[in-house]
């Protein structure tokens, strides 16, 4: 049987690699139509690289920060690489997923992506996709919901961050050239965000 | 798409062994990784480290070599190189002297280039890096990302590297680097958008008689649109543009490129050239030296950028260093 993680993120990667078209049209709009490509070409290269025998969460999100990191080159690169070994750090020796580690999960990938990136919310990048989804998720976990309901408020936020972007005008990354005419596109970065979430919700729901 | 590739995946690979069997006596390949580093290997003075996306041909593979680059990292069309990569280029090319990155100043590269930094300071290496930012298209607001780096690179690699090879230390060599960059502006223009292989489709699209100003060199559109006029009246915009930084003044020496963004008749790009130097002549701006031609392309991208180098005595001396490299030559 293969692991948990290596479940999950097998189904990340089906979720990037149906949709690699689709990212990179978004980025065609709004930046140099590589962000499907880039993302596909990682999680290409992170299946290859990770095994259904990992079961340590930490190891396996460390190989696949790793692989991430020297594979998908562009902004997402360096961004989501540093997210997943952030992640895989606070992850190693468990095999587990719990409620709390999730929540700690998305803190360590935010610190993460900020630390590289230097953005805020608010400026029209995958962190407005990702932040609301952590705050969503910490709520409901407070409130005593389960996991499962508790990501799929994460999950909406995601999306309602994504929507967001539409109505901002980029500060960070390539589309932030574009000044004003970035106003009315999805930034592609907040959607391959939030396809990661719905993924890992798939994951979580036997889907 | 049309193109003249055989898979999609293979280009930059195939293209970089390519451009090693067309100049061994110039580059070699680091096995296993999209970096070209000289022929001789490392010598004893600063060495000079660029790279970015593919499809800017011959940036930056082409300006390796004596008075230029020691090595060039290739990342995939478009796409920064990732920091394994810029990290083996610093480790092959190392001296002793140190290594100074040239970075343009895109998100993607300078994450990707600092990382690499990091990982080679922890190695013991001494590192440090410029970015330059010649773009005027772009304003320089505290709202974006600042400006982009495009042909004025091709200015810092030259008298970068004639510093190096001078013998200047790491903090010299870095000195007249951030020289060059504050002295050095850019300004393009699109005819017709390129194509990158993977995506199937141009960047933008652009009517018969449009053209796309303010265009950068990844095919992402520019500050806008307009009716396409005479190549004169083109120029006389980006050139326009450029000068209303206020850095070039009647009296000034400076050197001019204009840059062919690969799918550019040449013939076309002397047409600019000739009004260019009307242009500036007329305001009292002195044209030491002139480059023509394709330095920092743009896939199959129609149309070309001015760039003006403001020169001083040292600018003017390093410049004129001889260079030998697969795409530029100078005695
Ligand atoms: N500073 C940043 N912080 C967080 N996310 C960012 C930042 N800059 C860019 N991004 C995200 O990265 C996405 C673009 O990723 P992509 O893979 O297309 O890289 P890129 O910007 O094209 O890189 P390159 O400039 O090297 O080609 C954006 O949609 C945005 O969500
Ligand atoms: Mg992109």
């Amino acid at each position: 049987m293969p692991s948990k993680i290596y479940e999950c993120i097998s189904k990340i990667s089906e979720s990037i690699m149906a949709n690699k078209d689709y990212l990179t049209e978004l980025d065609r709009e709004i930046g140099d139509s590589d962000h499907g490509i880039n993302m596909a070409r990682g999680f290409q290269a992170v299946m290859e690289k990770i095994s259904p025998d990992d079961s340590d969460i930490g190891v396996a999100l460390k190989k696949a920060g790793m692989t991430l990191l020297s594979k998908v080159g562009g902004a997402s690169g360096p961004l989501y690489g540093t997210a997943y070994m952030e992640a895989g750090k606070i992850m190693i020796g468990k095999t587990e997923l719990l409620p709390e580690d999730m929540k700690a999960i998305f803190e360590a990938a935010i610190s993460g992506i900020q630390k590289r990136g230097h953005a805020v919310r608010g400026e029209k990048t995958m962190l407005d996709a990702i932040i609301p989804a952590s705050e969503a998720y910490s709520a409901k976990i407070s409130e005593g919901s389960d996991m499962i309901s508790a990501f799929e408020a994460a999950c909406s936020s995601a999306r309602e961050g994504v929507e967001y972007t539409k109505t901002i005008i980029a500060t960070k990354g390539r589309a932030s050239y574009l000044g004003e005419r970035s106003i009315g596109h999805q930034d592609p970065g907040a959607t391959s965000a939030a396809l990661t979430l719905e993924a890992i919700r798939d994951y979580m729901k036997g889907k | 798409m049309k193109k003249l590739i055989n898979s999609v995946d293979n280009i930059v690979d195939e293209m970089l062994d390519g451009m090693t069997a067309a100049f061994p006596q110039y580059v070699k390949r680091l096995e296993g990784f999209n970096v070209l580093v000289r022929a001789k290997g490392p010598s004893d003075k600063v060495a000079l480290v660029s790279g970015g996306g593919s499809g800017h041909e011959p940036s930056h593979g082409g300006f390796v070599g004596r008075g230029m680059l020691d090595g060039a990292v290739a990342g995939e069309v478009f796409t920064s190189p990732t920091p394994d990569q810029i990290y083996e280029a610093v480790k092959a090319v190392n001296g002793g002297k140190g290594v100074l990155l040239i970075i343009k100043n895109y998100t993607g590269d300078v994450m990707n280039f600092e990382m690499a930094e990091d990982m080679a300071s922890d190695d013991g290496i001494t590192v440090s890096h410029v970015i330059v930012a010649d773009d005027v298209a772009v304003e320089n607001s505290t709202w974006t990302t600042g400006r982009r780096g495009i042909a004025g690179t091709v200015f810092v690699h030259k008298i970068a590297g004639a510093a190096a090879e001078a013998g200047l230390t790491l903090s010299e060599v870095k000195r007249v680097a951030e020289k060059v960059i504050s002295n050095v502006r850019s300004m393009g223009m699109a005819v017709n958008a390129c194509t990158v292989p993977a995506a199937g489709k141009p960047g933008f699209e652009l009517e018969d008689d449009e053209i796309e100003i303010g265009i950068g060199i990844h095919g992402e559109p520019g500050t806008h649109r307009e009716k396409i006029s005479d190549v004169n009246n083109i120029t006389d915009k980006l050139i326009d543009k450029i000068l209303a930084e206020g850095i070039y003044s009647s009296g000034d020496e400076i050197a001019l490129m204009i840059n062919g963004m690969g799918g550019t008749p040449l013939m076309e790009l002397f047409i600019a050239n000739k009004h260019a130097h009307e242009v500036l002549d007329g305001k009292g701006i002195k044209i030491a030296k002139t480059y023509v031609g394709n330095y920092m392309t743009s896939l199959d991208m129609e149309g070309f950028s001015v760039t003006l180098l403001k020169l001083d005595d040292e600018l003017k001396k390093f410049l004129n260093a001889p260079a030998d490299t697969p795409a530029f030559v100078q005695f």
